[in-house]
């Protein structure tokens, strides 16, 4: 390779700052710069890499480059400083060109699948935006591969983003497969794909903050997902990131109430998959009140309720997911629990052991475990049933509630299984997921995707 | 109101107390208050080393192991006269620092330069770590000038590098065997009078001693150092 091809490798559809550019720098044609911060007419300043223009966090300090005092971004320093001096520079010249890849997979889809498919090889190939309603467990990486085998055919370079780096490093493999001929960039915080071109770039969408029109393919995955779905910063990296005319395709289980009305009202383009892949429907939850359920275990007893469902599943060897809404709470329960078996563990969003206990409990060496709400989405495991103790609490969205609820009877050898939420007063979230489910399962039977 | 580290909403307790007197302005949450250990208790004489949690061995009376080794050498004997830390270098506050002079988020130095003031009236020039020019041009600013700007002085930038190479890649015995980091910089006169060094933090206490070495050589009174945080 020479200079000119590892130097548009590295900068084409990117906006980079000098350190990251891992070359001598020259002043070329080729090479181009924007300004690291904007000033409007008044004289307001905006990040140029994350959009950032709240007045809190662009602070001024002494520059050594510049000699003077230099307006710096704070919302997105933990990639690197933008300032009034330092631009960001990026690709003048040709792309790199995408070639035809055929896809390499024998499996087929579902019909639910199916119907999606087609809507986002439409949507790729029309350059529009799309949501992809699908139920947790529906299948929602197969629906993508026939789009992105389009994509490709016609030139265009795709991006998966997502909030979670557990997504990246599941997927990257999963496309890998089916595409063996390309080489799939995979960024997250600490990896090292960053100057590699690739027709497919697989990332978190803190990553996509060093993107600038650079996809004709958007794919985000998990939507909802903290921190994306509260974030204006990591919602402008997308921006940023696609080109003008891209197509743009949301993935979620559990859309905000405010996707769900446009939906409704017929002003977003939208795909629903209600059924999972393996054709039975999803367990609805159970509400069971056990009144003031805290009151209670700080007396130092579990609610009588939930301690008879954990001892049903604990004789039927039944695997147990506990959710309850804090930290503190978690402790708590962790002993009153433990005082029937003590095999019972705990896991939050900051154990360093996490994997290694989810691991135990697939291999029921741990018959329950107890979490917060990190769990609620991407783990779970074959025959589970769940309980969610203060379902109540405000902890508990609508989205958390159906995700919880979405780990359950996962797989096609045990479909089935128990969700329970034990509360103390029934809230909206609890009535909207469940809500949710039972639409989902009867739009399924209507449209004849369920046995 | 928000916390300058993790940009947390403040709320701000209100009292007579609040109202009366003229406090010190809040810029770190509760949460990251906590966090930010001062270095309290028993600890080393001459360099802050906590000696809590420390294994007897490494603990000579009231001297920690490294300082008395320093001590035992003729040749950094009173060289520094004491170094003072203010926090122990936790998680947190490498997390801070990391972000602070890494990542170069300069405002950061408004809470990490708070113990200096109170230090500052006992010395007569309060003098900055200097970076090398590499560095410098690299990280857009030197952190310890920026400690003692922020907190309201002027820095005498005393000191030059006479090299660039990274302090934090090598061992122990590396640096003290790097006899001359720096040179003199300055015209500015300190023969006869009490320095301040200032720095992020104190590790092995290497690059300070060797500051402090060439001061002391040529003619300061006495030389002591600031750090924010003891390694």
């Amino acid at each position: 390779m020479n200079l000119v091809d590892s130097l548009r490798n590295a900068l084409a559809g990117k906006q980079l700052l000098r350190e990251e550019i891992p070359f001598e720098m020259v002043d070329s044609p080729l090479i181009s710069k924007r300004p690291g911060i904007l000033f409007d007419k008044k004289g307001r300043a905006q990040c140029n890499r994350c959009g950032n223009s709240d007045k809190e966090l662009l602070a001024e300090f002494p520059c050594a480059r510049c000699g003077k005092k230099c307006v710096y971004c704070r919302a997105c320093i933990m990639m690197g400083r933008v300032s009034k001096c330092t631009p960001l520079y990026g690709w003048n010249g040709e792309m790199q060109e995408i070639v035809a890849t055929p896809l390499e997979w024998n499996g087929s889809l579902s019909d639910g699948q199916k119907v999606a498919s087609d809507r986002v090889v439409g949507a790729i190939s029309h350059n529009e935006e799309l949501l992809v309603w699908a139920v947790c467990g529906a299948g929602k990486t197969e629906l993508l591969f026939n789009g992105i085998e389009v994509a490709f055919a016609s030139g265009k370079r795709v991006c998966i983003a997502t909030p979670r780096t557990d997504v990246v490093l599941e997927l990257t493999p999963r496309l890998q497969t089916v595409f063996p001929s390309i080489q799939i960039a995979s960024l997250y915080g600490g990896a090292d794909d960053r100057h590699q071109f690739s027709p497919i770039t697989i990332t978190t969408t803190h990553q996509l903050l060093r993107f600038y029109h650079a996809f004709d393919v958007m794919i985000v995955d998990e939507v909802d997902a903290f921190p994306y779905s509260v974030d204006p910063i990591l919602q402008y990296a997308v921006r940023n990131a696609r080109k003008a005319d891209s197509s743009l395709i949301y993935l979620t289980a559990t859309p905000s109430q405010k996707w769900q009305r446009d939906c409704r009202g017929g002003e977003r383009n939208f795909v629903t998959i209600p059924a999972r892949f393996h054709r039975h429907e999803l367990p609805v939850p159970e509400f069971v009140w056990c009144g003031n359920w805290g009151k209670v275990a700080n007396k130092g007893r579990l609610p009588s309720k939930l301690q008879k469902w954990i001892e049903q599943r604990l004789l039927a060897g039944t695997p147990m997911l506990v959710f309850v809404p804090t930290v503190a709470w978690m402790a708590k329960i962790l002993t009153l629990i433990q005082a029937i078996d003590d095999r019972v563990e705990s896991v939050h969003a900051e154990d360093i052991d996490r994997k290694e206990k989810v691991l135990r409990i697939r291999k029921k060496e741990i018959p329950l475990l107890i979490t917060t709400t990190i769990l609620e989405r991407g783990v779970t495991f074959p025959g589970l049933d769940v309980a969610v103790l203060g379902s109540e609490n405000r902890i508990f969205t609508e989205s958390a509630l159906v995700q919880i609820a979405g780990r359950v009877g996962r797989s096609a050898d045990k479909p089935f299984g128990n969700v329970t939420f034990f509360h103390n007063g029934r809230t909206q979230a609890m009535e909207k997921a469940k809500g949710q489910v039972v639409m989902m399962n009867k739009e399924a039977k209507a449209k004849g995707l369920i046995d | 109101m928000r916390c300058l580290y993790c940009g947390e909403g403040i709320i701000p307790a209100i009292g007579w107390g609040k109202l009366f007197s003229r406090e010190e302005e809040v810029l770190l949450c509760d949460h990251c208050t906590k966090q930010l250990v001062p270095i309290e208790g028993e600890c080393c004489v001459r360099c802050s080393r906590p000696f809590d949690g420390l294994a007897e061995e490494f603990r000579k009376g009231e001297f920690c192991y490294d300082c008395v080794r320093w001590e035992e050498d003729k040749e950094w004997t009173v060289i520094l006269e004491h170094n003072i830390s203010l926090y122990v270098y936790n998680d947190f506050l490498k997390g801070v620092i990391s972000r602070y002079k890494f990542r170069g988020d300069y405002v950061l130095s408004k809470f990490l330069c708070k113990g200096l003031k109170k230090l500052v009236k006992e010395y007569d020039l309060l003098v900055p770590i200097p970076l090398s020019i590499e560095r410098l041009y690299e990280r857009g600013f030197n952190q310890a000038e920026a400690l003692i700007v922020e907190s309201g002085y002027t820095p005498t930038v005393l000191l030059k590098r006479t090299h660039t190479e990274k302090q934090s890649k090598k061992s122990r015995e590396e640096r003290i065997l790097l006899s001359n980091i720096f040179k003199i910089a300055s015209e500015e006169e300190f023969v006869g009078k009490k320095v301040l060094l200032v720095d992020d933090i104190y590790t092995t206490g290497s690059t300070l001693l060797h500051a402090a070495k060439l001061l002391k050589r040529q003619g300061a009174l006495s030389v002591s150092s600031f750090t924010v945080a003891r390694g």
